[in-house]
């Protein structure tokens, strides 16, 4: 069963502080696939990256990963899981008291019982996979938005996963860093033969590299495809977000009394 | 009545909320112990804390401490040359800063040099993700970062507080004896034959890391519970320095009143 597929995520429902987030999430993510997964801001697309890795644990459901129920673990059996799962945060989350060496072969030192000398070999080649290996002697704070997010790209396939799971990995980018981070994205997925799960909001780079779409609003599953059956859908909220139009079934005004109310006209006491 | 109602929600919620993060803290403390293991197996990892928490504190507290000596010796000497017994200097200066200063002022000076960038520092890792990043790489931040920093802390206050003492001492022989004339033999052999090693300086040591367990643990806790943006940060920062400064205050008190009445 668990075979064809890496990631399964049946009848999933999570509720932060009364509210809930997520309200029946129902996906299947195919060995070697990258997929993406799209909402706006607040849709609950972080915490689902959360719920895969076990960082949070959902209300109803089960996540499953390589065939094991992540909800249902201990935390040892969760960390033996997590070295097979790399993960990129926004910002890259690089440890600013290490340098780009250090923080790339952080996860190595820690795993492993490699020696320094095969350690230096790996983390040389992994940055060199991102372009970076000229900057191993840098700290973090030396670094661009998206050198930083390369260098914690390296970090993240440094145990070379069998998942990488990218938080925003286009935000904040310049279109050069963002063209580069995109491709690299994909080229590594292959050439390390993993699966990849990114949650973002940047369509266009989205629908070059991706196999695969899920949008989520509001919790649900709204709209799922390959990138070029979401090119050509007539559900209204991904043609909004798509197109990036102003008003649509995602509206461009909070909700409010209306405005002549508001405003005291026409004879409200 | 809806002031009265109010008042008495304001309190609930008041008294629920602090229940709630001092098990939070329990919690985290427990947590910290259970972690420790790897601290000392891997011991490395303390020693770069002792470095940031222990050696960077040196300057101020051995400043303040040969102050805090030379305030001594002036006060002390106007004082007891009234009744004719400026000799007694060296025991009052030494009494006092082995018993109470030397604690209790080193304690202080930690909780805003050192705890305040305890908690910072976590807070800041907690803000920019980097705690989640370690906990998704499979490495538990509690054995990783909190640990080392609360044996770093336990480990260097003692010091910290006994080279406080020292320095103090030293000022107060600087006053008193170089600078107003009092006799340097009566001085120090006054000093030695009251100052007992148990009563005094092992109750200042004990006094020292109790404070430095209630002091880092409070930092340590303020940073990992701190809300991840950078006004949550600032905030968790001034609270360790106004918690663990009451908190070294009140423990005082209460250790004062167990070990120094009988």
């Amino acid at each position: 069963m668990s075979s064809d597929y890496l990631v399964e995520i049946k009848d999933l429902y999570f509720t932060y502080d009364r509210r809930p987030i997520l309200k029946g999430i129902n996906l299947s993510i195919r060995r070697g696939e990258v997929v993406a997964i799209m909402g706006g801001s607040g849709s609950g697309k972080t915490t689902l990256l959360r719920l895969i890795g076990g960082q949070l644990k959902p209300t109803s459901g089960t996540v499953k990963v390589d065939g094991l129920v992540v909800n249902d673990m201990s935390h040892r059996e969760l960390y033996d899981l997590r070295r097979r799962m790399g993960m990129l945060f926004q910002f890259g989350a690089l440890y600013t008291d290490l340098s780009v060496y250090d923080n790339v072969a952080f996860p190595l030192r820690e795993h492993t019982t490699l020696t320094e000398s095969m350690i230096r070999d790996l983390v040389l080649l992994k940055l060199n996979a991102v372009g970076l290996r000229g900057a191993h002697k840098l700290m973090p704070a030396d670094l661009s938005g998206g050198m930083a997010r390369r260098v914690a790209l390296a970090r993240a396939i440094a145990l070379d996963p069998m998942l990488i799971m990218y938080d925003e990995p286009f935000t904040g980018l310049d279109p050069i860093s963002l063209g580069v981070t995109g491709n690299l994205l994909r080229r590594l997925n292959d050439a390390l033969g993993a699966t990849s799960i990114m949650v973002t909001h940047d369509v266009q780079e989205s629908l070059q590299i991706v196999d695969h779409i899920y949008f989520i609003s509001e919790g649900q599953i709204v709209a799922q495809g390959t990138p070029d059956e979401i090119r050509n859908t007539d559900i209204p909220f991904v043609h909004q977000f798509v197109h990036g139009e102003i008003d649509g079934p995602v509206p461009f005004h909070y909700p409010a009394e209306p405005l002549a109310r508001d405003l005291m006209l026409g004879g409200a006491a | 009545m809806n002031g009265i109602a109010g008042a008495l929600r304001y309190l609930g919620n008041y008294v629920t909320t602090n229940v709630v993060r001092l098990g939070y803290a329990s919690r985290l403390f427990v947590l910290t112990l259970l972690y420790s293991g790897e601290s000392f197996r891997r011991f490395r990892l303390v020693l770069r804390e002792l470095y940031s928490i222990g050696v960077l504190s040196l300057i101020i507290i051995m400043v303040s401490g040969l102050f805090v000596g030379f305030v001594l010796g002036l006060q002390g000497y106007n004082t007891l040359e009234r009744y004719g017994s400026e000799q007694a200097l060296g025991i009052l200066v030494a009494l006092s800063l082995v018993r109470e200063l030397g604690p209790v002022v080193t304690a202080l000076l930690y909780a805003g040099r050192a705890g305040t960038a305890i908690t910072a520092e976590i807070g800041l890792m907690k803000a920019t993700e980097q705690l989640s990043a370690m906990e998704m790489m499979a490495v538990e931040p509690m054995a990783r970062v909190v640990a080392p920093r609360f044996w770093a802390g336990v480990i260097s206050m003692p010091l910290l507080a006994a080279l406080f003492s020292t320095m103090g001492v030293f000022g107060g022989y600087i006053v008193g004896v170089v600078l107003i004339g009092v006799d340097e033999g009566a001085f120090w052999s006054q000093m030695q034959a009251s100052v007992d090693f148990h009563e005094d300086i092992m109750n200042g040591v004990i006094k020292s890391v109790v404070f430095a367990v209630a002091v880092t643990a409070i930092a340590l806790v303020e940073g990992y519970d701190s809300k991840p943006t950078a006004e949550g940060v600032s905030r968790a920062t001034t609270r360790t320095v106004v918690t663990s400064s009451l908190m070294v205050l009140f423990l005082d008190f209460i250790l004062t009143s167990l070990m120094f009445t009988s």
